[in-house]
């Protein structure tokens, strides 16, 4: 494989993880919750596409739709079910709680859906066959990959930068006293962040299960343990870090692939993360935490 | 138009606020003034419904809003400028403004931030600065301006003076008079007394979470316990 080709796959990747941990960023910077279970939603959103491609029939829009809307909700639920009641509780109560709910949702897929892959029927979601730029044949799906990708966080960028809902997250991100003084009712921005955070998630869904075409109960697990890794890279709580944290992970992973050591993808990208710890805790693009006075 | 009768505020085992009742008439300004730590926070506080009170009753406009949320509260028209003025310091002067605009209609907004900037017209001239790189006056004016994007009925500002160069403390109080000349009633807290009687109509005096004396403002300022306690002799 040429060397152009690995970025191409290091940029399809990516972009999903740039996906999911906008999902993880969004979240920490609103109630400072490590949602560990947002790779789980991703998940369930790939058995969702699954079953509306092959058990609904459904045609691809559709079926994009269901499972971006089943995400969503299934955030929401989660959210008010689990993570409202604990607002006031120390942080490492909702922590814990996020691993539950992540286990929770590992061990009802394999209830229901037992824990053999199933195939993923990716044909049906995007057109097959490539594009042959420069003698480089790239497939549609990484075109439509990154495509779709950019054009969720431009989208994100623009509800946050410009719609009034927007600019309340920032405000309860950055004060929450201070916003329920302005009449902004907190619960409703939360439960909101979650929502817009899963529908990222329910793209990533589509976007990842293209890519790897098994889906089984435990795909969620390491594909958000990456996307938290690029979170932190960027910088969790910045929404521009972690979209660049995203990119930074997916290329270097295609870095490692080119150099002949696929073996040790996962390793590295951990050991990204111990040095991040290490030398720079905020991330890239991330604020130092001040404590308030 | 405000009227608190029998507040009593818990912080966890900390008793803040002791049985506690005041009132605000339309017009008015109102301060409450005492020592760090007597409680006068804790009240705004649990009138903007931030805090709780155990017992009694909080009324606004003839309405009990002791177990209204506090982002209904704004929407009945009051707004808090906090201690500390906790403006968004990551958002622009604009977008702050906007915030303080959330509950009212949106076609007001223009007018409402021009009045703003009429009044502050140093809000003007930074209207696309990060409110973080404001001075500490400027982040005054700007969360009183973004107060009074919801032209509230009632104001309440929470130690506007604080850390501000004497020059600026007169400038926020020639404000706040003017303001309530413009029809705004104002229940305002302050350690520096002075100032805030010289404001307001009326006082009341806490001292550890209790009201101990209250008189009209000129009253106050001749009185020779509060001169001695509070005036600096």
């Amino acid at each position: 494989m040429s060397f152009a080709l690995h970025l191409i796959n290091g940029l399809q990747m990516g972009s999903i993880y740039a996906l999911v941990a906008l999902g993880y960023t969004m979240v920490y910077g609103i109630i400072k919750l490590l949602n560990f279970a947002h790779g789980d939603i991703i998940m369930v959103g790939g058995y969702i596409a699954l079953f509306s491609l092959t058990l609904g029939r459904m045609p691809a829009l559709l079926a994009a739709l269901v499972t971006v809307a089943g995400c969503t909700l299934l955030a929401v639920i989660i959210e008010k079910l689990a993570y409202t009641p604990l607002r006031f509780a120390p942080r490492l109560s909702l922590l814990i709680t996020a691993i539950g709910i992540s286990i929770l949702l590992q061990n009802l897929a394999q209830f229901f859906f037992t824990a053999n892959d199933r195939g993923f029927p990716g044909h049906l979601l995007f057109p097959t066959g490539s594009v042959s730029i420069g003698g480089l044949s790239i497939a549609y799906t990484s075109i439509i990959t990154v495509a779709l990708s950019i054009a969720s966080m431009a989208a994100l960028h623009l509800l946050v930068k410009s719609t009034k809902l927007g600019k309340a997250m920032r405000a309860v991100s950055e004060d929450q006293g201070a916003a329920q003084l302005m009449g902004i009712n907190v619960n409703h921005i939360i439960t909101f962040t979650f929502a817009v955070g899963a529908a990222l998630a329910g793209v990533g869904a589509l976007l990842y299960s293209v890519r790897f075409p098994l889906i089984a109960p435990t795909i969620g697990a390491m594909l958000g343990l990456k996307a938290f890794v690029a979170a932190v890279f960027g910088g969790i709580g910045s929404i521009p870090g972690t979209m660049v944290g995203g990119y930074a992970i997916g290329l270097l992973e295609a870095l490692v692939t080119a150099a002949g050591l696929s073996g040790w993808v996962d390793g590295v990208v951990f050991l990204l993360l111990i040095i991040v710890l290490m030398v720079r805790p905020t991330g890239l693009m991330g604020r130092p935490i001040m404590e308030k006075v | 138009m405000l009227k608190v009768t029998n507040m009593n505020v818990y912080y966890g085992n900390i008793y803040a606020v002791k049985d506690v009742s005041f009132h605000v008439d339309e017009g008015e300004v109102v301060t409450l003034i005492g020592a760090n730590g007597a409680g006068k926070s804790t009240i705004l506080k649990t009138i903007s419904g931030l805090l709780r009170s155990k017992t009694g009753s909080i009324s606004f406009a003839g309405e009990e809003i002791g177990n209204v949320a506090s982002h209904a509260i704004v929407k009945r028209g009051m707004a808090q400028v906090p201690e500390g003025r906790r403006v968004f310091l990551q958002m622009s002067v604009q977008e702050n403004l906007e915030m303080g605009h959330y509950t009212q209609q949106g076609a007001t907004m223009t007018e409402r931030m021009e009045g703003v900037y009429e009044r502050f017209p140093r809000l003007l001239e930074r209207r696309k600065q990060v409110a973080g790189t404001l001075s500490g006056g400027e982040q005054q004016m700007l969360a009183m301006g973004r107060a009074l994007m919801s032209r509230p009925r009632l104001l309440m500002l929470d130690e506007p003076s604080m850390g501000l160069a004497p020059l600026l403390v007169e400038q926020i109080f020639e404000i706040i008079g003017e303001l309530n000349r413009a029809g705004t009633t104002i229940l305002l807290v302050e350690q520096n007394a002075n100032m805030a009687l010289k404001v307001a109509n009326r006082g009341y005096v806490l001292e550890t979470g209790r009201i101990i004396t209250t008189d009209s403002a000129s009253a106050l300022l001749e009185d020779d316990t509060v001169r001695k306690a509070y005036l600096g002799g």
